[in-house]
């Protein structure tokens, strides 16, 4: 009989996991807690470092679902429980099981209300990241809340990451780049806008993140090196935004008509959750720990479950991608060697 | 000392060598907190002082750890123990307590 | 009567403790300022002693404050204070009863079965008198035990920490304790040998230690009860036990209405003396239940103080919430004491605010003012507007384009100087703008404001002033069954008293739900008070967490609070409960009443242009 391996989580990570599983020959099923799958980068607009359309890997991974690997729906599992050498995963009303499972929940994004001083939810143009993505695959270009095209937009980076105010001490590794990236996109959709990045570090790790970075400096992107502190709207709409400019030792304030939030990445909701019931506990940060993070990143602690993509940590896609595979590896020793 | 003939300028260089961190050093002691500046500049950009004067909390910390203790002194009482700038530091720097301890420092400090 | 020298150590003492006392009490009544002692001259023939002598015997000897907090301390304290009252008062009046005994010297009524072995000449009075004497050492013998228990064993008692008490203490303690035990034995010994007593010293005597050597006892049992006694007296002018005489001297003082002022004076020194380190102070502050310090309280720093001068440490550590102020059972000013001392060793010069000059504020009605705290949680902001709005108030809202510090901080950290920079600065400019009422939404600022600024305008913080005009029928809002736990702000509840006005708001558009009896006057407190710069941000998250604790529960929807600080401190602790200030709450009650939605809504604000510095170009 063929071995069953469960999937958590229908975003990259988890499809591609699934995919590679299915190709070892088990019986792969992906639950899906949204109607769609694909996770956050179903998302996006385009994606760095080469801005092609998030869609293509979103629908090449998802081309892949037909029958083996197969993918439930909305589906979100609430509870994981071991049931001999086998698991139990469960929702409010059905229950499903398994030989092996790989946790694949992924992140959410950092609730941008909760940093009050920026005005999230208060006043009319300050907007996340995630929503400049949908604008940009529903109009091409940013628009403020009178349809009007802004003439100059500020993007705030570390929004609820290396924040200690609201507990998140790591850096959340994508929204520099997606920063620089959507800065880049923003000139070119109104040529005429004054854009602005305000930044602590920027943090370019990854290949072709820094070349993103120059391109922005040559299509006169400003940077500007300080943390916003707070932002209050002015007569009008617009809004006046106050950081200090470091670099000059100077405060520095102006007004902008739009803001937009780099919101970083927190545990999804529920994962700490699941891993509860196996006696599993978060790491400081509030996402799932690994067993060694030099030498078994896939593994949990507990033989059977591994984990792969953003729910061990902010991870861009090519990671989320290699640690699925990493994971897919893991399992595959774990049913048919069954032996650490 | 030998005689080049000229007097080399007195241009505006950190030299760590000859720095005064003995100020730096005692606060460090006293508030764990004043090594954790990120140097992002929140403080100074909401600061109640510094919406009417030259005033940089993040300066005067830097200041302090580059031994320029005397401008450290002089500009820390410009602060009005407002409070904002704690309410927004992302590294939990105990910023209140740092000017309350530049303070003493003016009393119990030579500088 | 025949004298004998074991009176003499209890007569030094005695003698000793009573010129201390009178030497203290004149001093200290001499050096109050001038207008207090015109004050007291002034209410002396007034209700006001005889309140003052009704507080005495309420508190002095029954130790009501101390009932009220918790019942078995109280009656530990009352049973020593009033038994012991009532042993002197009897012993007196025996010594008085009997014949030609109307003038004695002042051992006499104390070791009066010593000298008088027959008690027959008390005629009918006799059987009462020795029943009475009786039952009250009963009765102080109880309190000690229970004192002596406590000791050891304080949790039982509902007291998680006690003082630790120094030596002078100790000393006069084991006295305090020794004196009824002996008198117990030398009174038991007398009954024994000469049937003197009652229910209780005669069945000692002459049922329990009959078999002993009672008359090698007799002479060495008086002595060591005078030791006691004497070497109590000696100590107690040194020790905590001063508290007994100098608290009736506080409690006139009190009536007659003076009050601690701005720097220490001759009162202070009087509160000092009061304090009877019972520690009850300890147990009220987050200091000591959340973060473990336990060393900073009241009765430590007055004791400090007392006798010399705190550490910094020790003046620094405290956020002067002023929850040991409603807990201390004798009334102590004990955070003005505090500033007060802060205040004696200023770091700030008064002359730093120079760079103020040329700012104004602009001309107003009803003045609006966010202050700094406020700047950082412009959703209060907006709330407050919109339902200012929504009631037709012509407001400004003045300190839009940034406040002037409002001074609470530098006040609280005893900066007075540097503050009355500030206040001086900002009340002028608050006046200038002509408005005819100030509306905030901080506490710490309202709290400034009507306690240092003297405005001759009325001066609101937005809980009270949306009550206002909720209940003038201006402003309506949709009932919803959201279940809110309120926080009382300290600086409201504690600082202004206000704690009414949120609750009858709140109440017009949520479910109100107590879940802790530490509420209003006795609030919990939020951790990030700006009195305090030595904690850490663990620290305020710690005592924030706890209070979350204990304000909600598994139902709580939603903590209301009324204050920026305390929002922010509170929300930064968790977040399975959210927090929101109370205008937050009503403005989306408000809405929901008008079938509108929130994030359309906008306010007006009219007035002051906000000011671009386009710095960057
Ligand atoms: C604004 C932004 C822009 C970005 N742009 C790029 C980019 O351009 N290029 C790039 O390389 N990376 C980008 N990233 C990073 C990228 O989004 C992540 O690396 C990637 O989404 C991680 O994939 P994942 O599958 O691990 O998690 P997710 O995408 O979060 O997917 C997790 C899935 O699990 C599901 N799930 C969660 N819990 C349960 C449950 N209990 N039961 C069932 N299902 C559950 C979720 O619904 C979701 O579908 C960006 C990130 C952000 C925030
Ligand atoms: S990647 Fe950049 S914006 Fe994101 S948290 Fe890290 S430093 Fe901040
Ligand atoms: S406390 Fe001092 S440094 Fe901090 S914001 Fe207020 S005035 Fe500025
Ligand atoms: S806000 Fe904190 S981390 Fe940022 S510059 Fe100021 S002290 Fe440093
Ligand atoms: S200050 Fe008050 S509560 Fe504290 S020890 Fe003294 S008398 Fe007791
Ligand atoms: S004022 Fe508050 S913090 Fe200070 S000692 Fe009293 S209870 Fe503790």
């Amino acid at each position: 009989m063929l071995k069953k391996v469960a999937v958590i989580g229908g975003g990259v990570a988890g499809l591609e996991a699934a995919r590679q599983l299915a190709a070892l020959g088990y019986q792969t099923t992906v639950y899906e807690k949204n109607d769609h799958a694909g996770g956050h980068t179903s998302e996006w607009d385009r994606l760095f470092p080469n801005r092609r359309p998030a869609v293509e890997v979103v629908d090449t991974l998802k081309s892949q679902l037909n029958g083996n690997p197969a993918i439930v729906l909305s589906t979100p599992i609430t509870e994981l429980l071991p049931n001999g050498d086998k698991f139990t995963l469960k929702t409010s009303n059905k229950s499903f099981e398994a030989d092996a499972v790989l946790i694949a929940t992924g992140f959410e994004l950092f609730q941008a209300e909760r940093k009050e001083e920026y005005g999230y939810g208060i006043y009319d143009n300050v907007i996340t990241s995630a929503e400049l993505e949908k604008m940009f695959t529903e109009h091409g270009t940013p628009l403020m809340r009178n349809g009007e095209k802004p003439k100059r937009v500020a993007f705030v980076h570390c929004v609820g990451s290396r924040d200690e105010k609201v507990n998140h001490l790591y850096c959340s590794k994508v929204c520099c780049v997606t920063a620089v990236k959507q800065a880049i996109e923003a000139k070119e959709a109104i040529p005429e806008a004054e854009i602005f990045c305000l930044y602590m570090d920027l943090r370019m790790f990854g290949p072709g993140y820094e070349e993103l970075y120059k391109e922005a400096q040559q299509k006169g992107i400003n940077f500007i090196r300080g943390r916003l502190s707070e932002a209050s709207e002015l007569d009008g709409g617009r809004l006046l935004i106050k950081t200090e400019d470091t670099l000059a030792s100077r405060p520095l304030k102006m007004s902008v008509d739009m803001l937009v939030l780099m919101v970083g990445m927190t545990p999804a909701e529920g994962t700490s959750k699941l891993i509860y019931n196996l006696g599993l506990k978060p790491n400081a940060d509030g996402f799932i720990g690994v067993s060694d993070y030099h030498l078994k990143p896939s593994e949990t602690g507990i033989r059977g479950v591994y984990t792969a993509g953003a729910c061990s940590g902010p991870n861009n896609i090519t990671d989320s991608i290699n640690s699925a595979r990493s994971a897919v590896v893991e399992i595959h020793r774990y049913l048919s060697v069954k032996e650490p | 000392m030998i005689d080049f003939g000229y007097a080399p300028l007195k241009i505006n260089i950190h030299d760590l060598d000859k720095a005064d961190l003995s100020l730096m050093d005692w606060i460090t002691a006293r508030d764990e907190s004043f090594r954790l500046c990120i140097a992002c500049g929140s403080c100074t950009a909401t600061c109640t002082a510094g919406n009417f004067t030259n005033f940089s909390f993040r300066e005067l910390c830097h200041s302090i750890r580059r031994g320029e203790v005397e401008k450290a002194v002089r500009e820390s009482e410009k602060c009005m123990l407002c409070g904002k700038c704690t309410l927004v530091c992302p590294r939990n720097v105990n910023t209140r307590n740092i000017i309350k301890l530049v303070r003493k420092a003016n009393q119990n400090f030579r500088v | 009567m025949k004298e004998h020298p074991f009176v003499i150590p209890f007569t030094i003492g005695l003698t000793f403790v009573i010129l201390y006392t009178v030497v203290m009490w004149t001093i200290w009544v001499v050096r109050l300022t001038r207008r207090e002692k015109k004050i007291i001259w002034k209410r002396l023939l007034t209700v006001k002693t005889l309140r003052g002598i009704w507080e005495t015997i309420r508190e002095g000897l029954f130790h009501r404050n101390i009932f009220k907090k918790n019942v078995i301390l109280g009656f530990m304290h009352m049973s020593l204070a009033f038994g012991w009252f009532m042993l002197i008062v009897l012993g007196n009046l025996e010594a008085r009863l009997y014949p030609h005994g109307l003038i004695n010297p002042p051992y006499y009524p104390i070791f009066f079965e010593f000298f008088r072995h027959d008690l027959s000449p008390l005629r009918e009075y006799e059987e009462i008198f020795t029943f009475l004497m009786d039952f009250f050492l009963l009765l102080v013998i109880s309190g000690i035990g229970i004192a002596f228990f406590k000791r050891y064993k304080s949790k039982v008692m509902g007291m998680h920490r006690t003082t630790k008490h120094i030596l002078i203490d100790r000393i006069a303690l084991t006295s305090l304790w020794l004196i009824f035990p002996f008198r117990i034995l030398a009174e038991s010994v007398t009954a024994g040998l000469y049937n003197t007593g009652h229910f209780f010293t005669n069945f000692l005597g002459q049922q329990v230690i009959y078999g002993l050597p009672l008359d090698q006892l007799y002479y060495p049992s008086w002595w060591a009860y005078s030791i006691a006694l004497g070497s109590f007296f000696v100590a107690l002018p040194f020790s905590r036990y001063m508290h007994i005489p100098t608290e009736i001297l506080l409690i006139f003082l009190r009536k007659y209405g003076v009050r601690e002022k701005d720097s220490h004076s001759s009162y202070t020194n009087v509160e000092l003396n009061a304090c009877s380190r019972c520690g009850i102070c300890i147990d009220s502050c987050h200091l000591s239940t959340d973060l473990g310090i336990s060393d900073t309280q009241p009765t430590y720093f007055i004791r400090d103080l007392r006798y010399s001068k705190p550490s910094e440490r020790l003046r620094e550590t405290c956020m002067l919430c002023m929850r040991c102020l409603k807990a201390c059972p004798v009334g102590i000013e004990i955070t003005q004491i505090r500033k007060n001392e802060r205040s004696e060793h200023q770091l700030f010069s008064p002359t730093s605010y120079s760079y103020l000059n040329g700012y104004a504020y602009p001309k107003a009605k009803v003045a609006f003012f966010a202050g700094c705290m406020g700047h950082l949680t412009p959703n209060i902001i907006k709330s407050t507007l919109l339902l200012l709005d929504a009631a037709g108030i012509d407001y400004t809202f003045i300190d839009r384009n940034g406040s002037i510090c409002c001074g609470r901080p530098l006040q609280l950290n005893g900066e007075v100087d540097a503050a009355k920079q500030l206040i001086d600065k900002n009340n002028r400019l608050i006046y200038e703008t002509g408005a005819n009422c100030l509306v905030t939404t901080c506490p710490i600022c309202a709290s400034e404001f009507k306690k240092n600024y003297h405005m001759s305008i009325p001066i609101y913080h937005h809980s009270q002033y949306l009550w206002e005009l909720t209940n003038q029928g201006r402003l309506v809002f949709n009932q919803s069954n959201l279940n809110v736990a309120y926080h009382d702000p300290c600086e409201l509840s504690r600082g202004l008293g206000v704690v009414d006005e949120p609750r009858k708001l709140l109440k017009s558009a949520v479910v109100l739900t107590e879940n802790s009896n530490q509420t209003k006057q006795n609030s919990l407190c939020c951790g990030g008070s700006l009195a305090i710069t030595n904690t850490s941000a663990f620290q305020k998250s710690t005592i924030a967490a706890s209070t979350v604790l204990q304000l909600a529960n598994n139902t709580t929807d939603l903590i209301a609070t009324a204050c920026p600080l305390c929002k922010k401190t509170l929300a930064a602790a968790q977040n399975d409960v959210p927090v929101q200030d109370i205008s937050e709450i009503m403005v989306k009650a408000l809405m929901d009443s008008r079938k509108a939605s929130l994030s359309e809504a906008k306010v007006k604000m009219a007035s002051p242009k906000l000011e671009v510095v386009e710095e960057y170009k």
